[in-house]
């Protein structure tokens, strides 16, 4: 559930994105409103309304996190305690299961980029009448729920002992590796097309990728050069906008670990809180901070170039 | 101010590549873009592909840099068949119609990015782009990202990067058409200094006459995927081909005629010899089009004989010399330049008399249907 809870943080920073531009109109109407009232009353109403509307939605958001946090620090007996933090910090279930939900994302999202960013450009440059099968396929992960996806994994799985005396069965078991789990990589590529399909679209429809690509050709690039030195830094946003969605939904990723037998940190968490309340909510409250410093991290890296780049129009 | 360039040993040696198109057909499912293109370019020349959209000559131009394969045709560059040879083996500039600055490098990264690919050293790569932003006039410029220019300082850009490489043949297509009017008149005259003082064979294409005649050696009129006409600028504006070319570049007027004995035509009250241009000669008798240009007829006040009475609907002024726009009394429209002294008292409403000078003309059969078209348009 705390997994979950990542996965919406990351939809809000995302939406967070735009709306400091609501934001600033709410601090700076106020100053300006005292001569400006008069003659714009509507303006502030309106600026006004919008800091309502940005309340009623924080609350929305801080309120369950607060409490959770207040959970996690309140104890009935000794008061304010931070000995469920030290625990999880220390608790060698924790750290692996952690370990392995972070490993799964990375591997998740490289493949993922490797799968898409290749395909989306040549479909956009060479065959532009498949972009709609493209995108279409790449939206059946998010029609078909997770849990039929996993019944035909496990169902594919279950062929492991009929293969026994096959070369198969080496990679059925490599797949399956408790240290990590190969299937959930790919499984989890598949669930994270949507996002990657979606932004990657966005990114490529901001650029003129054929006259890019086709620049860089006539200055002698080959294809993967032009790839790696034009296209994917062109689509620096793009890229980090999606990987940063997918890893998000890796982090907190429960139906089809848990069918599977597998105990990245989502289904650690719901275990340890079968019998350990406080320390499940302590470690859903410290993979809330990952997430977000992930998040951080990965919008710097898409960011920092570009601000470079005002820094020295100003 | 004499600029000089060292553009590097590597353009001493590549510059004035001749470059030959030899029957180049290529259909985009039923439509012909080219249908058997065929033009010898000479080494160091700026030849300029003029027509209007859809006649081919942005293809022709794509296959030069190897982004299209014709169908059938050969393309040698140097003598060397490329026809097969990918776009990044071909040892071309480049310069787009759109902005084709990559967006995440700074203006010298852009310029150098050929030199990159070549693994030329940091240092020269420096160099190198120094050294051509002061060619195309942007010193200084070399840390700004493309978003940070203007259009102009753009293409100037993009035309450093291809000339970076030091390339076998400059391609340029349609480069200003994005431009204000006032850069893309510098610019155009830039273009053509560098390319005089670097030798390089370079093909322009453009849909805009001005721009081909102010800047090529030799103009390519193209038409339905062919070649119409390639000659230089007053070659083709004097002695057009065909009534298309005639028509295409600079303006033309179309009076009634009657074909006479000899390769004559009668119109305007004068016995003119026909060029045949392209087409067979028409036989005597026949009523056809004469192609006659503004500033070839003559405008008499007053109704006089030998020519065909007129009368003046307007008279615009264009500084040294005035268009008038005349209504001949067998009903056929008429533009006439005349210097603006003789124009004076030409003023709306006037009767007149006109004529045309005794130069070769250019004649198509009236009942083409295209022309009927044209005249009803």
């Amino acid at each position: 559930m705390a997994g979950m809870k990542a996965a919406t943080s990351a939809a809000t920073a995302e939406t967070g994105a735009t709306e400091p531009g609501t934001a600033e109109t709410g601090a700076t109407e106020p100053g300006t409103a005292e001569p400006a009232r008069a003659r714009r009353p509507r303006r502030a109403k309106r600026a006004y309304g919008g800091a309502l509307v940005l309340f009623l939605a924080a609350l929305y958001f801080v309120v369950p996190i607060l409490a959770s946090l207040w959970f996690t620090v309140d104890d009935p007996a000794k008061g304010f305690t931070l000995d469920a933090y030290a625990k999880g910090l220390t608790d060698e279930g924790m750290l692996s299961a952690l370990g392995l939900s972070l490993r799964l994302g990375l591997a998740t999202v490289a493949l993922g980029l490797l799968l898409m960013v290749p395909t989306m450009v040549v479909v956009a440059l060479r065959l532009p009448r498949l972009r709609r099968v493209v995108e279409v396929l790449c939206m059946v992960p998010l029609i078909v729920p997770p849990i039929a996806l996993v019944a035909g994994v496990s169902t594919v799985l279950s062929w492991e002992q009929d293969l026994a005396a096959t070369p198969f069965y080496r990679t059925f078991q490599l797949l399956q590796n408790k240290n990590f789990p190969l299937v959930l990589v790919l499984v989890y590529t598949v669930m994270s097309l949507p996002f990657l399909y979606r932004a990657l679209d966005a990114g490529l429809r901001g650029i003129d990728l054929k006259t890019l690509v086709e620049a860089s050709r006539s200055l002698g690039a080959s294809r993967t050069g032009t790839l790696w030195r034009v296209v994917v830094p062109n689509l620096r946003s793009a890229v980090v906008s999606g990987a940063v969605l997918s890893l998000a939904m890796v982090l907190g990723e429960f139906t089809v670990a848990t069918v599977l037998g597998f105990e990245p940190f989502s289904v650690w968490m719901v275990h340890v809180g079968e019998y350990e309340a406080q320390l499940s909510v302590a470690a859903a409250m410290l993979s809330l901070l990952i997430t977000w410093g992930l998040l951080l991290l990965l919008t710097n890296l898409a960011g920092g170039r570009a601000r470079n780049r005002r820094k020295t129009t100003a | 101010m004499t600029t000089t360039i060292s553009a590097g040993d590597s353009t001493d040696t590549r510059a004035g590549v001749g470059l030959r198109l030899g029957g180049l057909r290529r259909a985009f499912g039923s439509t012909t873009a080219l249908d058997g293109l065929d033009l010898d370019i000479a080494p160091g020349e700026l030849v300029a592909l003029l027509g209007p959209s859809g006649c081919g000559k942005t293809t022709a131009l794509r296959i030069i840099a190897g982004f299209e394969t014709a169908d059938t045709g050969e393309l040698l560059m140097g003598g060397e068949d490329v026809t097969g040879l990918p776009a990044n083996k071909r040892d071309i500039g480049m310069v787009f119609q759109s902005y084709s600055l990559f967006p995440n490098m700074t203006a010298a990264e852009n310029v150098a990015y050929g030199l990159r690919v070549r693994k030329a050293s940091k240092a020269e790569r420096a160099a190198r782009a120094a050294e051509l932003l002061e060619l195309v006039g942007l010193p200084g410029r070399d840390k700004h990202y493309p978003h940070q220019l203007s259009g102009g300082q753009q293409q100037r850009v993009a035309l450093a990067r291809a000339l970076a490489v030091s390339p076998r043949v400059l391609l340029l297509d349609e480069p200003l058409s994005a431009l204000d009017a006032k850069v893309r008149l510098q610019l155009r005259e830039e273009i053509r200094r560098l390319q005089l003082e670097l030798g390089i064979t370079t093909v322009f294409v453009t849909h805009d006459q001005e721009e081909a005649l102010s800047m090529a050696d030799r103009v390519a009129v193209m038409k339905d995927g062919r070649l119409e006409q390639c000659a230089p600028p007053n070659e083709l504006y004097e002695r057009p081909a065909t009534p298309f070319v005639a028509e295409f570049v600079g303006t033309m007027n179309r009076l009634p005629g009657v074909v006479r004995e000899g390769g004559t035509v009668e119109v305007l009250g004068r016995r003119l010899p026909v060029t045949t241009g392209q087409g067979a000669h028409p036989e005597a008798g026949r009523t056809v089009d004469v192609l006659l240009r503004p500033e070839g007829l003559q405008v008499h006040t007053g109704e006089q004989d030998g020519g065909e009475h007129a009368t003046v609907r307007v008279a615009t002024f264009l500084g040294s010399t005035t268009r008038l726009h005349l209504t001949t009394d067998s009903g056929a429209e008429a533009k006439a330049d005349l210097p603006s002294w003789e124009a004076g008292s030409l003023t709306p409403g006037t009767r007149c008399t006109l004529t045309a000078h005794d130069n070769p003309v250019l004649v198509e059969e009236r009942d083409n249907p295209v022309l009927a078209e044209k005249t009803a348009s």
